[in-house]
């Protein structure tokens, strides 16, 4: 029997009721399929559903229409089943608990034993290279490091799933280089699937093995780009003319999408609905 | 990478910076102090206006054995009726953001409620449960301790990150486990911050009611009226330093298990703005 597809979205749309009015279409029916091991990012301007489209995958948002099937189960069974990790924009670390009591969360929600909790947030802590931090409160880290303690939570159960959120939207360019580079060595090391969200085109193509074009409000996929970049990608990938040419290309795609002309007010509106 | 964990600054250094976080609060005290009594004497002011603090001083040595028991005593009823109201009023903020109907039915009386000027109900109490009965002085410690706890942690348990409740949801976490795990530790800055409001409150709730009666050997509020009306001004300011000093530590008290409790939060490990 083949595996199933990591994720598999049949005609999922998303409509928001408006009292009084139409409602707003956030997202147009969309199919697509993730292979596992793939690492698939979304991208699309402001406001053009793909964080809903990512919650939809999770199961923390419910599609209007369509068929959506996680590991070959539906989205609801394989959230209960805590099939995938997921980041989000912000690290959301609990305050309260140190970095190690952090990664171990997801552990103690699966009713792991104390030791087995602290051999795996040990090999957490070597993986995202913050040995040493584990008494650390999050107010004491950066952002760069709350960010890769937030992936280390993701992936302390071992999902075949990791879900990102715009993982890197709110660090500077630097660190989001580095954690780029960061978050395809782990990709290597788990094996894991990922679907990324990112509103930055050279993210999307220096990590993905596709990327999907978004169009504009309502959410459609505009076109699928293979980025033929070659394994292992480097700091030199990034200076690669193959590199620019699918920059490039997932830029022209963007722009017949309509993305330039995205209303920002609109933007902000819907994705204050999405919150 | 080259990160290095962060070291936190030694004993002495602590030290020396508890000297300078104290001092300029102790000067101002024996200043403020030094100058009362520097004043009252230049001035002449009449004693009924204002005693000399070593006026107070003596009438706190004559009657010390009172004003220390009446002021205990006091102190339990106040500790009694914020221990009451506080356990009421955490149960009532769990219920109220475990299921928000009921929130939204009750939340705009007990709003309502908190703007009644609940010492007004002093006597009413006395009534119901017994001019001399501690009880009375404690059910009005309770209901002024109760709305400051239950609003506080009401606010702390559903001024929640929508992203913490997502994530705990990714981990198919029932909302039992959401509550043990974001909501309440999430509250509990909240609840110390209502907690030591009400400690105020409390005592100030037990003084008042003993105004209008109780055991006249345990009620530090009856002997304030009494020698107040009987012109006895330094004794009455002798209790009201019993009972400032008895809230204070009350109040410091809560303090001290807030910082055993919330050892995460900025504000407990010494985080300053610069």
């Amino acid at each position: 029997m083949p595996r199933p597809a990591a994720v598999s979205l049949g005609g999922v749309s998303k409509h928001y009721a408006v009292p009084g009015g139409p409602g707003v279409t956030a997202l147009a029916p969309i199919d697509l399929d993730v292979h596992p091991g793939e690492f698939v990012s979304l991208i699309g301007p402001s406001g053009c559903g793909k964080s809903t489209l990512l919650r939809i995958i999770g199961d923390l948002v419910q599609a209007t229409e369509g068929q959506v099937l996680v590991n070959g189960k539906p989205a609801h069974q394989a959230r209960l089943d805590r099939d995938y990790g997921i980041v989000f924009q912000d690290p959301v670390l609990y305050d309260w608990r140190t970095v190690a009591r952090n990664i171990s969360l997801p552990l103690e929600m699966l009713g792991w034993d104390r030791q087995r909790r602290a051999s795996r947030v040990a090999e957490m802590l070597d993986l995202v290279e913050l040995g040493g931090f584990e008494g650390h409160y999050p107010w004491q880290l950066s952002g760069g490091m709350q960010q890769r303690v937030s992936i280390a939570r993701a992936l302390s159960f071992s999902p075949a799933l990791l879900l990102m959120d715009e993982p890197f939207g709110a660090l500077d360019e630097m660190t989001r280089e580095r954690l780029n580079g960061e978050l395809l060595r782990i990709w290597q090391q788990s094996g894991c699937t990922i679907v990324f969200v990112t509103h930055s085109i050279t993210e999307a193509v220096f990590l993905s093995t596709r990327v999907v074009v978004m169009s504009a409000r309502p959410g459609r996929v505009i076109g699928i780009v293979e980025i033929d970049v070659p394994q292992p990608r480097t700091v030199d990938t990034r200076e690669e003319p193959r590199f620019f040419e699918l920059v490039t290309e997932v830029r022209e795609r963007l722009r017949k999408g309509g993305a330039a002309e995205a209303l920002a007010e609109e933007e902000l509106l819907l994705v204050e609905e999405e919150r | 990478m080259s990160l290095q964990p962060v070291v936190f600054p030694g004993r002495r250094y602590r030290a020396g910076r508890r000297a300078r976080d104290w001092g300029p609060a102790v000067v101002v005290l024996v200043s403020g102090i030094g100058s009362w009594q520097g004043l009252v004497t230049a001035l002449d002011i009449q004693r009924f206006l204002l005693p000399k603090p070593t006026e107070i001083l003596s009438a706190l040595r004559e009657n010390w054995s009172f004003l220390w028991g009446a002021g205990w005593y006091t102190f339990g009823e106040a500790v009694g009726g914020f221990v009451i109201g506080g356990a009421l009023a955490i149960a009532t903020a769990l219920a109220l953001a475990r299921w928000p109907p009921l929130g939204r039915a009750l939340l705009p009386y007990a709003i309502a409620a908190n703007a009644i000027p609940i010492i007004a109900f002093a006597p009413i109490f006395n009534n119901w449960f017994g001019l001399i009965n501690p009880v009375s002085k404690m059910a009005m410690a309770a209901v002024l301790a109760f709305f400051p706890v239950m609003i506080n942690m009401l606010r702390g348990l559903t001024s929640v990150h929508p992203s913490s409740i997502e994530l705990m949801r990714s981990y198919a976490a029932g909302e039992a486990a959401t509550f043990r795990r974001v909501r309440i530790p999430n509250s509990l800055p909240f609840l110390f911050s209502g907690l030591k409001v009400a400690s105020v409150l409390a005592m100030i709730g037990a003084v008042v009611s003993q105004y209008f009666g109780g055991l006249r050997s345990t009620s530090l509020g009856l002997f304030i009226k009494e020698k107040a009306a009987l012109a006895f001004f330094p004794e009455a300011w002798a209790a009201i330093v019993v009972a400032s000093v008895l809230g204070v530590a009350f109040y410091l008290a809560i303090v001290l298990v807030e910082r055993s409790a919330l050892r995460w939060h900025p504000s407990v490990r010494g985080v300053r703005a610069e």
